[in-house]
């Protein structure tokens, strides 16, 4: 194979709000691309072949995994980060609050993927049951907390009063 | 884990892709959802010199009832399947299967035609459409066919689909009356690939005879499977007739060439693949009796 022979081609998309254009190898992946090339270190990269859920961005909307996604097939799409999560002042939004209150991170390595996960599960599930919870955190592997306080935070954010 | 380097093209409709992919060849893989292409590719288990994005194609998407059957294009996700309405009423065993696949997240990227096509025999949707003898539209430069479930699935990973051709859709039967369906199956962990499951579907008629059952199994093969000696065993007899563990034992009793691996035995698989269609069979026939 002729490696030279693959071109760079541009991509333009929409992340966190912000309108981006670069060009990439068609082989980079949309996670490489928003760390490499856009320096949005907050998605972090656990396993690279779609199994720890470490990477999961929102891409229109849904959460997907962006080690399973190729930069230049998210071309025209509006890409959310743990970077666009939290307001422009920095103050937290629910879920991230309240998984700080639950103690639902230790080292941090897969928080901003669950971040992701849960903003959008609960957008679309505003009261999960404790089964919908755990079904829709099934993609998302943590090593250090056993779940526990994730699935608490979850609960909170849920219905803040609780 | 990074692919090999590839060109990437993005037609705009299924004719231009077509006419791609057969201009391209073997070199040229077409990518949708890519939630087994992409690990694939990363590591470097597939190298391909062309990718061909179908992941956009809108006339690749989409439910419809047509004439008799319910059509569901090859691109639509997973996720779009699941929350679908007319496939929980029409086609409940795609409906019912789909939560298992994966998470969330392959489910939003993830098509029913890229799994189907795929191919993977511990997969749910290439069980679904065996059992309930879905017929498969390939669409080519040359036109399109139709392929039958039963002819569709050659060897692992393997398929009837030429590489030029795309599954552009599936036509689902659609089962009404007395009918009842059930999807079980064995995992390590929610959402891996199944150990042993299967798809299983059942129809009564008026005097609680069997009229109609497809049980497809997988997991238990190199490829997607019918259990066709369990199928014949209960036609046209009433389940009160009918052992729901005999019919597991028969469903598993010619399989031959069963995986073995570190998540079991092929005689620990068979085992677990009668329990599961013991349970299926004794739901789906609960529900068909309306019990």
């Amino acid at each position: 194979m002729n490696t030279d022979a693959t071109t760079s081609v541009e991509v333009s998309l929409t992340i966190n709000g912000q309108p981006v254009t670069g060009r990439v190898e068609p082989r980079r992946t949309l996670a490489d691309f928003l760390r490499e090339d856009r320096n949005l270190t907050g998605t972090h990269l656990g396993c690279e072949h779609g199994v720890c859920g470490a990477c999961t961005v929102l891409l229109d909307g849904d959460a997907v995994r962006s080690c399973l996604v190729f930069a230049v097939q998210a071309d025209g799409t509006d890409v959310t980060t743990v970077e666009g999560i939290a307001s422009a002042d920095g103050r937290l939004s629910e879920v991230q609050e309240a998984l700080r209150a639950n103690h639902g991170l230790q080292c941090g390595f897969c928080t901003p993927g669950f971040v992701l996960t849960i903003t959008a599960l609960l957008r679309d599930n505003p009261d999960p049951t404790d089964q919908e919870i755990r079904e829709g955190l099934s993609g998302n592997i943590c090593r250090c907390t056993g779940y526990q306080g994730i699935i608490a935070a979850v609960r909170q954010a849920a219905d803040p009063s609780s | 884990m990074k692919a090999a380097p590839f060109e990437y093209h993005r037609p705009d409709s299924v004719a231009d892709a077509t006419a791609l992919l057969a201009e391209l060849g073997d070199d040229a893989k077409a990518i949708a959802g890519g939630q087994s292409l992409v690990p694939m590719l990363a590591m470097r288990l597939s190298i391909f010199e062309h990718l061909v994005d179908i992941g956009r194609l809108d006339e690749m998407k989409g439910v419809e009832r047509r004439d008799g059957h319910l059509w569901v294009g090859g691109g639509t996700t997973e996720a779009a399947v699941e929350h679908h309405p007319e496939v929980a009423v029409d086609v409940p065993l795609l409906a019912r299967s789909t939560p298992l696949i994966g998470h969330l997240q392959i489910r939003n990227r993830g098509t029913v035609g890229g799994s189907v096509a795929h191919a993977d025999p511990a997969a749910e949707y290439p069980a679904v459409v065996l059992a309930l003898d879905a017929e498969l539209e390939a669409t080519s430069a040359a036109g399109r066919r139709v392929i039958a479930a039963r002819d569709f699935f050659t060897g692992l990973w393997t398929t009837a689909l030429g590489p030029a051709e795309l599954l552009t859709g599936i036509r689902f039967p659609v089962w009404d009356g007395r009918s009842g369906f059930a999807v079980r199956e064995l995992t390590r962990r929610h959402g891996d690939f199944a150990i042993a499951g299967t798809a299983l579907a059942v129809q009564l008629d008026g005097d609680d005879r069997v009229t109609r059952c497809g049980i497809g199994l997988f997991g238990l093969g190199s490829t997607p499977t019918r259990a066709t000696v369990a199928e014949q065993s209960v036609s046209g007899r009433t389940p009160t007739e009918i052992s729901a563990e005999e019919v597991g034992q028969l469903a598993v009793a010619d399989l031959e060439d069963v995986p073995h691996d570190l998540n079991g035995s092929a005689s620990y698989r068979k085992r677990v693949g009668a329990a599961m269609v013991e349970r299926a069979w004794q739901a789906a026939i609960a529900e068909a009796s309306g019990r």
